[in-house]
């Protein structure tokens, strides 16, 4: 048999960065494949060209065994081929079925027969999607499963699904994995990029690993493990734990007690969150997106308007103090450090336009003598970022809005870690990371907490939090819905909490 | 004598055809995700050359000029002027990616110069006012409909009293809303217009529909300035008559919730308001205090509708923006 998708040399360069370097690849129909790679290794890219976003510079992709020229999306719809963005390809304010009619050129302009194949579709694998519903009014799954009709609708039968589990629960990814394996029974070809390893093993057939742009091997999943596949990926052996230790005589550092928060329009963003956060342990926070995450590190950080409830700050060897109605100044100089990665990861916290440098100089500009700043100490601080967590940059004056996403966010993280705070939040800071880079900065929390700081750690990965964290506080619309000790807890058990107040169903 | 109630709505229904026109071709461009702020430029331009087109048909023929290919021929000049300046601010903004906000203010500079240009010039050739002949006038200004239905009471004044623009707006703008929300092509339109990413994922050529929909929404636009000219203005040129025509319409855009049918009231509204200091003149109130409630409509408008927070009202999500596919 022939295979449904063949690379042959493919090359892709981006100026001087050469992005995929004499790819050669394949995938046979019925067979689910993990793409695996750090940040920039160019899985994203592979698959664009596929998905005919890029074109490759060198190489021939062949579908079915003919060789296929994929110039535009309509040439990749053409050859069966459709892809799952990471960001949802969806106009927010047209119905799931306006979505799927884009770009169909297929007689007659009727919008009620394609609401009506959707059902079908929909009812077929069980996606429970009603195709005259907005898609602003969708959750983040359901877009998802919109990506996938629209793909399914054209009558795709190789699918891309480019990082689909980032953005959703346990209960949600299970869910996913379930449709993918119908669509695998269905005689389907099916590519899915996750930095996720459990994912990996869970799901797929086989893996293909790249590493900095090249193909390094394609291995049967049931004949591997975890560990070899990190070390194809990183191409040296990594320590894939996190030295989690007891936390040493913890003390009471922030105590919240019936925080609540509206938004501008008078919805309740936190309602009645109370929980204390201890010195010398991490405490994770869990939660659907949305759930209130951002409200509650904006309101320690005094970034938000706090409507009632009391944040008292218990330094080590000091008075404790009460935080609202501080300005976000005071608290930052009283210790409470906020690192918070954005989806657009530069959106807060970071200057796009400016060097390493003077992005540190954005927590000390107010130190310098009369009116000129002081550069010497944040370039010294600069310096040490880039040389202990490996930035890769042409030079700290670099600007950061040209380094990869791992490398911002390592500049970000760096510096909320170098002001030695003594309550350090952080939100999604490995978000998009890859394996090692994620593992470098898990160890700088852990370090943190070692030294007796109280962690709060926002984060998306549901293992990640149970390795990690001392004790998990799960968030479910605005409200606390439990705090689990992580040692103990399971996936599930958090999973449900995150769904349902109190984890009833 | 007093207030004349249908008379302020006969003006107004007639100050509001040019900036329906205006307002609806800005809607169609600003579908497709490009903001033209040259509209005030267009106008200028499609005034001039509107005027320049039936002016000199009317003196190469002479008494044999006749109406009707008078009309056609002013709407084929104005409608190729604003689509030659929608064009250049389509290859800047689309092609060569350029900010839309100052290449749409550099229009407005361009197309007005040109129209004082292309509109002086022609007054200092025939050294006094440029106009055309009389028959001409009424053929642009004259209800279309025969005097009998005119003189029904009430009725006749407010429905068939109009010149024959006000019945072509109100067919286009229609025609605009069908198009936009009832054809595939339509709603292609506006996915590029809300989410070009998305657009160009399904195989929709971009440029294309924005060139197209800029390039067409711009000769709608400079129509809307000759309809001013040949109506309004008294098929005469006067260089500052057009002046702020095309800024109340780009107003008038956003007050309208970029929904063609909506332009419909929406103009009619704004016209009654941009001549109320003339109709329902009160002693004590200046009369720039008047010239300013347009904007303050949309400005309360704009409130209402942030307040509502529907996400139908919101402008095109990607209103403004260059898009780039491989950006990185």
């Amino acid at each position: 048999m022939e295979h449904a998708v063949e690379f042959k040399n493919i090359t892709k360069r981006f100026g001087s960065v050469t992005a995929n370097n004499a790819v050669n690849l394949y995938l046979d129909r019925g067979v689910i494949m993990s793409l695996l790679g750090e940040n920039g290794s160019g899985k994203t890219t592979l698959m664009n060209m596929l998905a005919g976003i890029y074109f490759p510079d060198e190489g021939q992709i062949f579908v079915d065994g003919q060789p296929v020229t994929i110039a535009s999306p309509k040439d990749a719809f053409d050859h069966g081929i459709g892809m799952i963005h990471q960001h949802f390809m969806l106009v927010d304010v047209f119905t799931a079925a306006e979505n799927v009619a884009l770009g169909l050129e297929d007689g007659k302009y009727d919008l009620k027969a394609v609401a009506e194949k959707v059902k079908e579709i929909s009812d077929k694998y069980g996606f429970g999607i009603d195709p005259n519903k907005k898609v602003y009014d969708m959750s983040v799954s359901e877009k998802q499963t919109v990506e996938i009709i629209k793909v399914l609708y054209r009558g795709a039968d190789i699918l891309i699904l480019d990082e689909p589990t980032a953005v959703l629960t346990p209960q949600e990814t299970d869910n996913l994995f379930k449709i993918m394996r119908n669509m695998k029974a269905d005689g389907k070809a099916i590519i899915i990029i996750t930095h996720k390893l459990n994912e990996v093993m869970d799901v797929s057939d086989v893996v293909a690993v790249l590493r900095k742009g090249e193909h390094i091997a394609t291995v049967r999943t049931n004949e591997t493990t975890a560990d070899a596949l990190t070390e194809m990926m990183v191409g040296r052996a990594v320590k894939l734990n996190i030295d989690r230790l007891d936390p040493v005589n913890p003390q009471p550092r922030l105590t919240i007690a019936g925080l609540t928060c509206r938004d501008s329009e008078g919805v309740k963003k936190l309602d009645d969150v109370g929980f204390i956060a201890f010195g010398g342990e991490i405490l994770g926070i869990a939660g659907i997106a949305g759930s209130g995450q951002k409200e509650l590190l904006e309101a320690i950080a005094g970034l938000r308007h706090i409507d009632e409830g009391s944040i008292i700050y218990s330094p080590e060897g000091k008075n404790p103090e009460e935080l609202v109605g501080k300005t976000p100044m005071e608290i930052k100089d009283a210790g409470v450090s906020l690192a918070f990665v954005p989806e657009d990861r530069l959106g807060m916290g970071l200057v796009g336009g400016m060097g390493m440098t003077e992005n540190m100089m954005l927590r000390s500009w107010n130190k310098g003598k009369g009116i000129f700043v002081d550069r010497k100490e944040p370039e010294a601080l600069a310096e040490e970022v880039y040389k202990f967590l490996e930035v890769v940059t042409p030079s700290i004056d670099y600007p950061v809005r040209k380094l990869s996403g791992g490398n911002v966010q390592k500049v970000l993280v760096g510096r909320e870690i170098a002001s030695s705070p003594s309550v350090l939040m952080s939100a999604y800071a490995v978000r998009g990371l890859d394996i090692n880079t994620s593992y470098i900065i898990y160890n700088l929390m852990a370090g943190q907490k070692a030294k007796g700081v109280a962690v709060i750690f926002v984060g998306e990965d549901l293992d990640v939090l149970l390795q990690l964290c001392d004790k998990i506080l799960v968030l479910c619309d605005g409200k606390v819905s439990g705090l689990v000790d992580a040692r103990t807890t399971t996936k599930e058990e958090i999973g449900l909490l995150m769904t349902s107040v109190g984890g009833k169903e | 004598m007093g207030f004349n109630l249908i008379g302020l709505i006969k003006a107004a229904v007639l100050n509001g055809a040019p900036l329906l026109f205006g307002t609806s071709g800005e809607i169609l461009t600003e579908k497709s995700g490009n903001m033209n702020l040259g509209v005030e430029g267009m106008m200028y331009m499609g005034g001039a050359f509107g005027l320049a087109g039936a002016f000199l048909y009317g003196n190469a023929m002479g008494d044999a000029a006749n109406g009707f290919v008078a009309v056609i021929i002013a709407l084929v000049c104005s409608f190729l002027a604003g689509a030659f300046g929608a064009l250049i601010f389509s290859f800047l903004t689309i092609s060569l990616r350029a900010n839309q906000n100052v290449t749409g203010l550099a229009l407005t500079i361009f197309g007005t110069g040109v129209g004082q240009f292309v509109g002086e010039l022609m007054r200092i050739k025939v050294g006094g006012n440029v106009t055309v002949s009389n028959a001409l006038k009424d053929a642009f200004a004259n209800s279309i409909f025969p005097q009998a239905m005119q003189d029904i009471p009430i009725i006749g004044q407010l429905l068939f009293s109009y010149n024959p623009f006000v019945y072509l707006g109100l067919i286009m703008a229609v025609v605009m809303a069908w198009f936009l929300n009832k054809t595939r092509k339509g709603l292609y339109l506006r996915a590029v217009g809300e989410n070009p990413a998305t657009a160009d994922s399904a195989g929709i050529n971009i440029e294309k529909y924005k060139y197209i929909a800029t390039i067409v929404g711009g000769g709608i636009s400079a129509i809307g300035g000759m309809v001013y000219t040949m109506t309004i203005a008294g098929s005469v040129w006067n260089h500052s008559a057009l002046s702020g025509e095309g800024w109340v319409a780009v107003a008038l855009v956003i007050f309208c919730l970029w929904k063609p049918l909506n332009s419909l009231w929406g103009s009619v509204l704004f016209g009654g308001l941009l001549i109320l200091y003339l109709r329902l003149p009160i002693a004590f109130i200046p009369t720039q205090i008047y010239k300013v409630v347009p904007y303050i409509a949309t400005v309360v408008v704009l409130i209402l509708v942030s307040l509502r927070q529907r996400k139908e009202d919101q402008p095109p999500a990607a209103l403004g923006l260059a898009y780039f596919r491989e950006e990185r």
